[in-house]
């Protein structure tokens, strides 16, 4: 009996891929009565009327069963005579993208399914491109519905040229094209009355004799550590499974990240002290002399295994957050996980064409390249050499989501410059570091408005709420930066453009700033917002005249309307009323408290 | 070059994963059920970490309607492999008389989930390890290896986290929990034959045996107690039964069978035209039931 064969069966939506999956065990008789029965059932009281519907055996969720789609992969096992099988079958909504690429993950191979009146679909060709980048090299395409198109050869032809020139791009080691009909079962475990053109096996029997070869065959040994067991003083052991090759007491292997060596003196696999052990048992394995191993490192013999920091990848983004450079994720690569930033999208792949697209960001369901810089330096290799140190998940560090998922296309050295011109920090880095949107909040309004009060509540709460801030503010600002200018018109608009450059700066550096300045005349204020640019958030604190003198806190109305103080604005200079502020906010009407409040709400992601 | 057996893949892959699990969570635990499943588990767990023992404690949810000889069987099975075996049980439930003749979906709900529930809450555990494969059911044949939970122990199936490889995302925040599955790839005659193969112990109950019995509702039910109660009509029968499954004896079907040993039982399972769970008579509620339950936090 040949080997267990993993496949999924992926396509667009409504090619019928769990309905061919429902057809193909139940022509194998391998679906137990009773899920026959229940099948039975479900479909009569489904929406599809009295036949059968094959589908209701593998969509097990309710919502699915409700609107009739495939939302999650299912897993189906079954045995015939010849080969037992695990079918992954994935959903086709685009919006379901990651769970296909869940089933794509564990497959050695992929059934396709493409509609014979429709043909190859911008669907179908994401679904190639994610079933290799997840290391899928084994394609079948079932040609469904030919029932549809009168099994009209030519029809299959002009199709199946279609799918020859698009692998093409691809490294599949092996394609088959085959004409089914899902519903009426046409070469689905049967050879078709209808298409004696076809001189080809059926679906299940081409699944059935198929040879695949295991990718890691004839590559050196490589394990890495899952777990050090300690259970006493005596015994120290390295839990891992070998991922290729094989392993012999007496061996000498290579640790890595440290490049220290070791003898193997004891092997155990499972329960059982054994002389040696092949690839995908899982072992401990003890050494001769005391080294540095915790869980991350590894085991190995593969000079093709590099020890780095920085790689480029393609990554299948899969969260509604974006993915962006700078950010900084968790990572899985091998048994470690450990901080790591995206350095640098370079393009995202057109799931069409292929194409190189110039992007910034990636959405959910895109497909990136990048550069990754991971906080230390661990075991690495190429995907195509190594799946298990090639293939790695990032994670969100809030909502601990898995939001992607990649592969190593090369090592990145340090010493390569171009590298490091291309990587430099810049602004978004460093907001990212501070998991937050820099921003200028430029409260402007008259004296005693509440502008210097608002601000230091509001950074109050930003910092509570872990952001980092500065606030200027008359104080800090006129006692330094400065001191050299006074309050003549010339001076006020230096001021203000100084006041401006530091808090871009800032911004630079990944900072919110709050500033509160009268800034009274509209002009300056749009050198300001020219200056800042879009970080730059204009809040107008409208508290009328006659409240602010009734306040006076510093005494300066009574001073100005004693005529003690030249050019006061709003007594004997005018308040320029700001156009199109960002926010108004009135303090007269309203405690700080909720104004502060009114303000997060206005800002919005921070 | 010597290639694993479908078996041995099986073994390494649930090997793997608890290895993950006891290297990556901070207080993992094992759920234990008595029955065959959980038998393979165990020994897998052994196995995982000779020569340590399993680095985490087993649990057992009693229900008080497990069958006598499923109990006996836990405790000796316990102190001969000297592992930690904890009990819980809902006394809420028990003072309250819950029982599964009289209260039907709402006993698995107070005496299983809630007492679940409760019991992880106790011990703060974060991760916990059950024996459900993706043969037995369509809603688990949707579920991941690594189950994510949120505080208040649901299951949001619209919603699961990618798992991709075998790169398993164990992070989590305080409150949250994940349940994981290492014989998720296993299906009911893997299970047999991993049994035949290791000759690991299981219940005697799942070997056929002349039983006290009575029919009802086209279930065999065995009358392990006196808190059986008869209903008009029914009368005790002795019939040589087994069972392909163990829960509450209320609950669990027997089948007739002649099939007392490994072999003859691996044998009548291939032939089998009923799914295993059809035995269960939880499980026979509307489509979607598991599902449901799982939702509200069911293992």
């Amino acid at each position: 009996m040949k080997s267990l064969l993993k496949f999924i069966t992926c396509g667009s939506v409504d090619d019928g891929k769990s309905t061919l999956i429902g057809h193909m065990l139940y022509d194998a008789k391998l679906i137990f009565a009773d899920q026959q029965k229940a099948l039975e059932l479900d479909s009569k009281i489904g929406s599809r009327g009295g036949e059968i519907d094959y589908s209701l055996l593998l969509d097990g969720l309710m919502a699915e069963r409700e609107q009739g789609i495939t939302i999650d992969v299912a897993y189906r096992y079954f045995t015939t005579e010849q080969r037992s099988f695990i079918v992954a079958d994935t959903p086709g909504h685009e919006e379901y993208t990651r769970n296909m690429a869940v089933g794509a993950s564990f497959a050695d191979l992929a059934v396709i399914l493409v509609d014979a009146t429709q043909g190859m679909l911008v669907q179908t060709k994401r679904h190639v491109r994610i079933c290799s980048l997840m290391g899928i090299r084994h394609f079948v395409f079932a040609v469904n519905k030919m029932d549809l198109v009168k099994y009209d050869r030519s029809v299959f032809d002009a199709i199946e040229q279609d799918i020859s020139k698009f692998l093409s791009e691809f490294r599949a080691e092996s394609l088959k094209v085959i004409p089914v009909s899902a519903t009426e079962g046409d070469n689905i475990t049967q050879k078709s009355d209808f298409m004696a053109w076809y001189s080809g096996e059926t679906l299940l029997k081409y699944l059935e004799e198929i040879e695949i070869a295991d990718y890691s065959d004839g590559q050196e040994f490589l394990m890495p550590v899952s777990r050090v067991s300690r259970p006493n003083y005596a015994f120290r052991g390295f839990q891992g499974q070998i991922e290729s090759g094989e392993l012999h007491v007496g061996d000498s292997v290579q640790i890595l990240p440290s490049r220290e060596t070791a003898c193997v003196t004891e092997i155990y696999a499972a329960d059982k002290k054994v002389p040696s052990a092949c690839a995908g048992a899982p072992i401990t394995v003890s050494l001769d002399r005391e080294v540095d191993i915790s869980r991350g490192c590894v085991l190995g013999r593969d000079a093709a295994v590099e020890v780095t920091n920085l790689f480029t990848a393609e990554v299948l983004w899969m969260d509604d957050k974006q993915l962006i450079s700078g950010r900084n994720y968790w990572i899985k690569i091998g048994t470690k996980m450990l901080p790591a930033s995206v350095l640098k999208i370079k393009y995202k792949i057109d799931v069409n064409t292929g194409e190189h697209i110039p992007a910034e960001i990636a959405c959910k369901n895109e497909l990136v390249v990048c550069d990754l810089i991971l906080s230390e330096k661990c075991a690495v290799c190429e995907f195509e050499k190594s799946r298990a140190l090639g293939g790695f998940i990032l994670i969100d560090r809030v909502s601990h989501m898995t939001c992607g998922c990649g592969v190593v296309l090369h090592t990145l050295r340090r010493s390569n410059n171009l590298v490091w011109q291309e990587t430099d920090i810049t602004k978004a880095i460093r907001a990212e570091q501070k998991n937050q949107k820099p921003r200028t909040i430029w409260f402007t309004g008259l004296s005693g408005s509440g502008k210097s009060t608002l601000a230091n509540e509001l950074e109050k709460k930003l910092v509570a709420l872990g952001r980092h801030t500065m606030l200027l503010d008359g104080d800090n600002i006129r006692m330094g930066l400065n001191r050299n200018l006074g309050f003549k018109e010339s001076d006020r608009v230096e001021n203000i453009r100084r006041i401006a450059e530091v808090a871009k700066l800032m911004n630079d550096a990944g900072l919110i700033v709050l500033t509160a300045f009268i800034s009274p005349y509209g002009k300056d204020r749009k050198k300001a917002r020219d200056i800042i640019g879009e970080d730059f958030f204009e809040i107008y604190v409208s508290t009328p005249l006659e409240e602010c003198e009734r306040r006076d806190v510093k005494g300066l109305y009574k001073k100005a309307r004693n005529g003690e103080i030249p050019n006061f604005t709003g007594i004997t200079s005018v308040y320029e009323t700001p156009e199109n502020p960002e926010l108004t906010i009135d303090t007269s009407s309203r405690d700080m408290e909720e104004a502060v409040e009114t303000i997060l709400r206005a800002l919005g992601e921070l | 070059m010597r290639e694993l057996t479908h078996l041995e893949q099986l073994e390494a892959e649930a090997i793997y994963i608890m290895r993950e699990v006891a290297a990556e969570c901070e207080k993992p635990v094992m759920l234990y059920s008595i029955g065959k499943d959980s038998s393979v588990m165990l020994h897998l767990a052994l196995k995982a970490f000779y020569p340590e023992k399993p680095p985490f404690p087993f649990l057992h949810i009693d229900t008080t309607w497990k069958f006598k000889e499923m109990i006996e069987f836990r405790d000796k099975t316990a102190e001969k492999l000297g592992i930690e075996m904890l009990t819980y049980t809902n006394r809420d439930g028990v003072e309250q008389g819950i029982n599964p003749f009289d209260h039907g979906s709402s006993y698995t709900d107070i005496m299983k989930t809630q007492a679940l529930k409760q019991a992880l809450d106790k011990y703060g555990f974060d991760a916990a390890f059950g024996g459900g494969r993706r043969d037995e059911e369509k809603s688990r044949a949707k579920e991941r290896i690594f189950s994510f939970r949120n505080a208040q122990h649901a299951w949001d199936p619209k919603n699961q986290r990618p798992e991709m490889w075998k790169l398993y995302n164990t992070k989590i925040n305080k409150g949250e929990s994940i349940r994981i599955f290492p014989l998720s790839n296993w299906t009911e005659k893997d299970i047999w034959q991993y049994i035949l193969q290791e000759k690991i112990e299981i219940v005697p109950l799942y070997f056929a045996k002349e039983r006290p019995v009575v029919y009802r509702d086209g279930n065999i039910i065995m009358v392990d107690d006196d808190r059986m109660k008869l209903n008009p009509g029914e009368e005790i029968v002795s019939k040589k039964v087994r069972f392909r499954t163990l829960g509450c004896y209320p609950l669990t079907g027997a089948c007739e069978s002649d099939a007392d040993t490994l072999e003859s039982i691996i044998e009548e399972t291939l032939s089998a035209v009923t799914s295993e769970r059809t035995s269960r008579v939880i499980d026979h509620e509307a489509a979607g039931s598991m599902e449901r339950r799982k939702r509200e936090g069911y293992f």
